[in-house]
């Protein structure tokens, strides 16, 4: 079978990242990387522990910066805009790029004041924006019927599976251009994986999504284009059908197949 | 191993508990009113007073009572002791009289006139005495009003004299007109006090007037003016539910008025307030530098070698011997800082020193200083236990370092640090070495905090319970008959750092209650 072919209008590149390498002090963690993050698809990194792959997607929302002794160069682009130089704005880049971690980490407050988290900061104190803002990320993100009348609780009484949701509606609610999850199931039980997995479905219609996972057959569901990772190489990237059912090097049908990983 | 580590256990909890009930057992009885013993000795005469202990003596095996027999002023000491041999009979008189009074201690006794200036003695009873000192008492508090006037007074007339020096030093010459001013109304103060002062004694002379002769058990007679009388009792005549309503009269005294007689007796008042202001200001100073200390070291700061030797340099501080500190808060606050500010501002006072010398301020201040080690690795660890995650989640949304910090983290370490803060508490009510050298007095005859403006007055010295065990321990005049004193002072004091310290954790717990994670 051979693999539709990527609508390049309707899912541009967004990210774009370029000759990237990546230092954490003398060792050399990311090797001359460069690829590209369609628009409104869910793209996947995927590769052994300690490959680079939740490195570079802490490169797209340089997360990196708060370790002192990391060194990048080469370029990223999030939408023609250079993401990497000094003179970025981090603040402002982390606001279009959000972000949702292996272990889920609401803070220790309010349902309502986890999700307006992201707007406070910014200066937004307006009560109804605040109001609609909350309905629209927990209904975006698929948990607002099982919270909606406990939004005054402390959200550190919630499931994994729950806080989960409440991060990634977290992470909605500043309306980003891309959500970065890094092994967002990992912490989870089957019957949350399989509700995130449905959500990561749905918000890709909105928002460009790059997930990090161990889990092979979760990149499979979930995503459209597939990268693989090892040893801080790009093996191969492309799309998630064809590099699951015919991936063109040795390396990457061996991790897949599970003959080394 | 169990059973070593078992026994340490009991050891340490038996210790502590003969430690509460050492000072239980000593200063909770001391407010009871104890009966009266009347005792007929061999040789026909008479001894009367409270029992306080008995012993065999050890070579003789002659048993023996110790009785406190009060009246000081006959017998010039309050304790003594009887042979059994020698006593012939015992009764307990019901119209034996214990008074307390202002001056050398108390006095058992009897009744035997009263007298009312120059009229005629009548025979007196228990209601009669009753009657006659209720009213001296009504009289006395019209006389508080004259007091607090003249009080109001010399403070307006001091502070005119500052105003006057003042202007003498920078040139008597230039402000002459001035300076007569204000000697006028100065004088015009004065001779107001003075009038007042007239009145006052007067109306004293005629209070003093109204006076009571009692006998003691020898039957010496002593003439008391009423006066000088706090409260009496006739202990061999009261139920056990008027003695329950003395006791909380006593413990009423105790916590809210003066001390009398160089401490030993009457209330802790000012020692309680001096405590509790001492450590509430120490807490200002100390918890906010401490917290910014520890927030600097862990979350600006680069970890290296400066940092690693700042922070073994906080953790041996707060190993320092308290007195070190106490002299250097001598040399250093009141001496280098006080001496300067005094200089600076008022120069006019000099030599007699304003903040130059000890005070409550320097006192907060010193102590700050030791306890701010404990605040800053209280606070340190409490924020190196918040999870990586939540400072990522918290900049991963735009935050900035400062905005995380703020909202999330500072709430996070709350807990942590109220911990801290109750220790440093709990170590700084305890400590008096360091306070004899800055600010702590004996006896201070006023408050650091008045409704004289500015209210809070930071020169000024104070009492302090810690202080005050020492000092009625060791220091008093009647070193025996303070024993039970420094036992209550004893127990107040650990019963003030125990609701400090529960009321902090009750906080913390409360903090606890909200900020931790509890999902799996």
């Amino acid at each position: 079978m051979s693999p539709e072919p990527v609508d390049l209008s309707k899912h541009p590149p967004l990210i774009e990242v370029e000759k990237l390498h990546l230092y954490y002090g003398a060792s050399h963690a990311l090797k001359d990387i460069s690829l590209a993050m369609r628009k409104n698809q869910v793209t996947a990194f995927i590769g052994p522990s300690g490959c680079g792959k939740s490195t570079l997607l802490r490169c797209l929302n340089r997360m990196n910066d708060l370790i002192d002794s990391v060194r990048i160069e080469g370029s990223i682009r999030l939408d023609k805009d250079e993401i990497t130089g000094r003179s970025t704005d981090v603040i402002s880049l982390r606001r279009r790029v959000g972000m949702v971690f292996q272990q889920s980490n609401p803070f220790p407050k309010s349902i309502y004041e986890n999700i307006v988290y992201g707007l406070r900061i910014a200066g937004i104190n307006d009560k109804s924006t605040l109001d609609e803002t909350v309905e629209r990320s927990l209904k975006g993100a698929a948990i607002w019927n099982e919270v909606k009348d406990r939004l005054h609780d402390s959200a550190l009484g919630l499931s994994g599976g729950q806080a989960q949701r409440i991060c990634i509606a977290r992470a909605i609610a500043t309306n980003p251009e891309v959500i970065l999850m890094d092994e967002p199931c990992s912490a989870l039980d089957p019957l949350s994986t399989l509700k995130i997995e449905e959500l990561i479905d749905e918000l890709k219609e909105q928002y460009t999504i790059v997930i990090v996972t161990h889990n092979m057959q979760q990149a499979a569901r979930v995503s459209d284009a597939t990268a693989f990772f090892y040893l801080g190489e790009l093996i191969e990237m492309g799309d998630t059908k064809k590099i699951f059912t015919n991936p063109e090097k040795q390396q990457t049908e061996d991790y897949i197949t599970g003959r080394f990983g | 191993m169990v059973l070593t580590a078992g026994a340490t256990l009991a050891v340490i909890l038996f210790m502590t508990l003969t430690l509460i009930a050492v000072i239980l057992g000593n200063s909770l009885g001391y407010f009871w009113v104890k009966g009266l013993v009347r005792f007929k000795l061999n040789d026909g005469s008479y001894v009367m007073g409270q029992s306080t202990a008995a012993e065999s003596h050890s070579l003789t095996k002659v048993k023996r009572l110790q009785l406190k027999v009060g009246n000081r002023d006959l017998y010039s000491q309050d304790f003594r002791w009887v042979d059994e041999s020698e006593i012939s009979s015992k009764d307990l008189p019901k119209d034996a009289y214990l008074l307390e009074r202002m001056e050398h201690g108390n006095f058992f006794g009897f009744l035997k006139e009263l007298k009312n200036g120059d009229a005629a003695p009548v025979a007196g009873d228990y209601a009669a005495l009753q009657k006659a000192h209720d009213l001296l008492l009504q009289k006395q508090k019209g006389l508080k009003q004259i007091k607090a006037e003249m009080s109001d007074l010399n403070q307006s007339s001091e502070t005119l004299r500052l105003k006057i020096q003042k202007l003498e030093y920078r040139g008597a010459e230039a402000n002459n007109a001035a300076i007569s001013s204000l000697n006028e109304e100065r004088a015009k103060l004065t001779t107001t006090f003075d009038a007042l002062n007239d009145k006052l004694n007067q109306q004293q002379a005629e209070l003093g007037k109204v006076r009571a002769v009692f006998t003691d058990a020898a039957g010496t007679e002593k003439e008391l003016p009423l006066l000088e009388i706090v409260r009496f009792y006739q202990p061999n005549s009261m139920s056990i539910f008027a003695k329950a309503g003395a006791y909380l009269v006593k413990i009423r005294e105790l916590l809210f008025d003066d001390p009398r007689e160089s401490n030993t007796e009457g209330g802790l008042f000012p020692a309680i307030f001096g405590t509790v202001m001492m450590v509430l200001l120490m807490s200002v100073f100390s918890l906010p530098f401490g917290v910014i200390a520890a927030i600097y070291l862990r979350e600006y700061a680069k970890e290296g070698k400066l940092v690693q030797l700042v922070r073994i340099a906080v953790n041996n501080l707060a190993g320092v011997p308290s007195i070190v500190y106490g002299v250097f808060g001598l040399g250093f606050f009141v001496y280098g800082i006080g001496g300067s500010l005094d200089k600076l501002f008022y120069p006019e006072r000099l030599p007699t020193p304003v903040f130059g010398t000890g005070g409550i301020l320097w006192s907060s201040l010193t102590l700050a200083l030791l306890t701010v080690p404990v605040v800053i690795v209280a606070t340190e660890e409490s924020l190196a236990s918040i999870p990586k995650g939540i400072r990522e989640g918290s900049l991963a949304l735009g935050a900035t370092k400062f905005q995380t910090l703020t909202k999330v983290l500072l709430p996070m370490a709350t807990p942590g640090i109220m911990t801290g803060l109750v220790l440093s508490m709990a170590r700084a009510v305890g400590e008096v070495a360091p306070l004899m050298m800055v600010g702590v007095v004996k006896l201070a005859p006023t408050l650091p905090f008045d409704t004289q403006f500015p209210f809070f007055h930071m020169d000024r010295k104070f009492m302090h319970l810690g202080f005050h065990i020492f000092d009625v321990g060791f220091q008093s005049p009647n070193v025996e008959a303070a024993k039970p004193m420094v036992y209550v002072t004893t127990l107040l004091l650990l019963l003030i750092v125990i609701a400090a310290s529960s009321l902090a954790i009750r906080f913390r717990n409360q903090m606890r209650r909200r900020y931790t994670t509890s999902h799996f």
